[in-house]
């Protein structure tokens, strides 16, 4: 079966959804991660890529309760908290003081019952304002669903207001897993899979790119995993909008589905298998604040190309037990990736590439 | 299984793939532990004094003399210690200090006596720089130290001490410490005496290459003569809070691709060692996972305390239960052992 899969790749040939299966059933790791290495480097020749960012969470109110997430909170609970614009603003003013400069910023929030989609629009307005030369990455399509529900606009109407208040690309968080059965146990207030397909196309049709994600190593199958999958490769076909998928490890820690952190093995498995299926997205983000410096550092040979950023500030997945630092440093994330024998990219929002680092 | 000499080692260490060497090794474990059952010992390693007069520079555990921190552990703090391992299903200690100008024979007769009188517990202990600085001390030979030490209650010894086997590397960050040659002379004697040592390296600091083959070499030298060591253990530096990453502050930790390189070719060049063990305590959990796909087979140990690599500012606390989970999770039998790597236990 590797014989033959490895083949295909080799032939630029698809996986199908039987053979994206076997490899997750697969002992092979270290084969597996070496074709998927191969034909990362096929893509993205031997770059790797990160880019100088700061994450920012404006509120953890949230009306839907994710049995998997331990951010959000009602208003009112102790811990709850809501960022003005100012702090949104100020926050940035930091990550600059801090970094010397910054090229992207990272916004997603919990679905605040009160706030008004203007405050959004406003939000994005200021920064775009303020700091016109960072990349403006904001909004899961869980929040736009929102927005809309909110507002009483169309999506198309949504989306439009804040690609011209400076939206520039989209997360691609709230995917978690697309089978309904699994997200009646882990988020059954959440919008379907196929709300989230359907949003994420309308805002591809748009001109608004995005990332697309998977959250794994919970209560889904692998069988789920691979039709995750595939929904997210077809489409990529349709719409060529994903510039990147990211594999989020499921972080355990003061959620309601008390299962083990999936293995390392299993996390480089899923990178590995996510680089060969998704022959039609650029780029496979290893997601060092889920993964770990260590592990995502690891994934680089494995079909990742991309470490994320040094983000600076995280909150949802270390209220939820990440082990790794909050933020990282340019230099840090070079050091990882010469480390792998890859050359590091430092890219901007669209993965342009800004600078380089040659031995 | 063939052996690999010291020129094609450093080729391979060089050159080789990381899914070269992880798919090598691998192959090599499976060979070597057929049954895929991973190992693991319940013990806490008891540190009975900080003062050292060693200072290495990648050390960040040790204190002098006059510092408020500076201690040597009471018996009464010991037998505590000790009473709470033996609860917890432990069953050997990892006794090791600072190398301390002030402690003679006499306190390591004493210490090692009230232990054995007091509990049935394994005593895996002191580490070559002390046993040598006790035969300096005292003016008798190693053997001789040895000898009394065992008479006393000392059953095994660690592999600490070694970080680098390759005396340019010492000179550089531990220059007051033990050399090569008297590191591998007192294993030598161990071993001659019928007491089992395992065999530990520190890399990823100012090491080259050549320092790792060096250190490799020397260590499957004296297992071919002796076949004392009961395991290889290698970990990483750990920069935090000490005087090297102050020194070299360009100097980064190694990750996990430098560790797992290492940690496969060691499997590769180590043909007569029978188990090598992951260092869950420097490399995380998820890391120590994969590393058993890359030639370990043992996971060391709980470490129901630790306190050297914690100085270096790097904590991962786990239980009993999450080394378990975690074997079972990367697909292997969780067994656990004794100090002489027997199995005595398993988790189903």
């Amino acid at each position: 079966m590797l014989a033959k899969i490895k083949e295909k790749i080799r032939n630029c040939e698809r996986l199908s959804k039987e053979e994206a299966l076997a490899l997750f059933y697969s002992d092979e790791i270290h084969e597996i991660g070496a074709i998927a290495d191969e034909v990362s480097r096929k893509i993205n020749s031997n770059r790797a890529y990160f880019i100088v960012n700061r994450h920012i969470n404006p509120t953890n109110i949230c009306v839907n309760r994710c049995r998997f997430c331990a951010f959000s909170r009602s208003k009112g609970d102790s811990g709850a908290y809501e960022m003005s614009i100012e702090e949104v603003l100020l926050n940035l003013k930091e990550a600059e003081k801090t970094l010397g400069y910054i090229t992207e910023v990272h916004i997603v929030s919990g679905l605040h019952p009160y706030w008004e989609f203007e405050y959004y629009l406003d939000m994005i307005s200021a920064i775009k304002k303020e700091f016109p030369k960072i990349g403006i990455k904001a909004f899961t399509a869980v929040e736009i669903d929102y927005f809309s529900k909110k507002s009483g606009f169309s999506v198309e109407e949504v989306l439009s207001r804040l690609k011209s208040a400076g939206l520039d690309i989209m997360p691609g968080g709230g995917a978690e897993i697309f089978n309904p059965d699994v997200r009646n146990i882990i988020c059954p207030e959440k919008i379907s899979g196929e709300r989230w397909l359907e949003i994420i196309k309308t805002a591809h049709t748009l001109g608004i790119k995005t990332n697309s994600t998977m959250l794994y190593g919970h209560v889904e199958s692998y069988e789920d995993r691979v039709e995750h999958l595939f929904k997210i490769r077809e489409l990529q076909d349709e719409t060529g909008g994903f510039l990147a998928f990211i594999p989020l490890s499921y972080q355990p820690e003061n959620t309601d589905i008390k299962v083990p952190y999936p293995s390392g093995i299993d996390d480089l498995k899923t990178i590995a298998i996510s680089r060969l299926v998704l022959d039609n997205i650029p780029h496979i983000k290893a997601y060092w604040i889920m993964l770990g410096e260590k592990l995502a550092q690891l994934a680089l040979l494995f079909g990742a190309d991309c470490l994320e950023g040094t983000v600076i500030e995280e909150r949802i997945a270390h209220s939820a037990g990440a082990r790794s630092k909050k933020g990282t440093t340019i230099d840090e994330l070079v050091h990882l990736i010469k480390e792998t024998g890859r050359t590091p990219a430092e890219r901007d929002t669209f993965y342009n590439v800004i600078r380089t680092w040659q031995e | 299984m063939a052996r690999v000499d010291k020129k094609q080692g450093l080729e391979i260490l060089k050159e080789a793939s990381l899914h070269e060497l992880g798919k090598e090794a691998d192959s090599l474990r499976k060979k070597l532990h057929p049954d895929g059952i991973v190992t693991f010992v319940i013990d806490r390693n008891i540190n009975y004094t900080n003062i050292c007069i060693n200072k290495c520079k990648f050390c960040a555990f040790w204190r002098p003399k006059e510092h408020p921190e500076a201690y040597v552990i009471s018996k009464e703090e010991l037998a505590k210690k000790i009473e709470e391992t033996i609860e917890k299903g432990g069953t050997q200690i990892l006794l090791q200090g600072g190398v301390n100008p002030e402690l003679g024979m006499d306190f390591y007769i004493d210490l090692l006596k009230f232990i054995k009188q007091n509990f049935k517990i394994h005593v895996h202990g002191f580490s070559p720089p002390e046993i040598s600085y006790l035969s300096k001390k005292e003016g008798i030979p190693i053997r001789e130290v040895l000898l009394r030490l065992h008479d006393a209650g000392l059953d095994s010894i660690p592999g600490g001490g070694a970080e680098i086997l390759s005396d340019r590397v010492r000179m550089r960050q531990s220059p007051n410490k033990i050399k090569s040659a008297e590191w591998l002379a007192v294993m030598h004697e161990a071993h001659l005496l019928g007491m089992k040592t395992s065999a530990t390296m520190m890399f990823g600091s100012i090491d080259a290459e050549e320092d790792i083959i060096e250190h490799l070499d020397a260590i499957r030298n004296l297992q071919d003569e002796t076949g004392g060591f009961t395991a290889f253990i290698p970990w990483t530096f750990q920069p935090g809070n000490t005087e090297l990453k102050r020194e070299n502050p360009e100097l980064m930790p190694a990750g996990a691709v430098k560790y797992l390189r290492v940690l496969a070719f060691s499997r590769i060049y180590l043909n007569n060692f029978k188990n090598i063990q992951v260092s869950w305590v420097t490399q995380g959990i998820k890391i120590a996972q994969i590393g058993l796909r890359f030639g370990a087979n043992d996971f060391g140990s709980t470490m129901l305390e630790e306190n050297v690599v914690r100085a270096a500012g790097v904590c991962y606390r786990v239980t009993m239960d999450e080394i378990i989970q975690a074997i079972k999770s990367a697909s292997f039998k969780p067994a656990q052992r004794d100090a002489y790597y027997k199995i005595f236990r398993f988790f189903d």
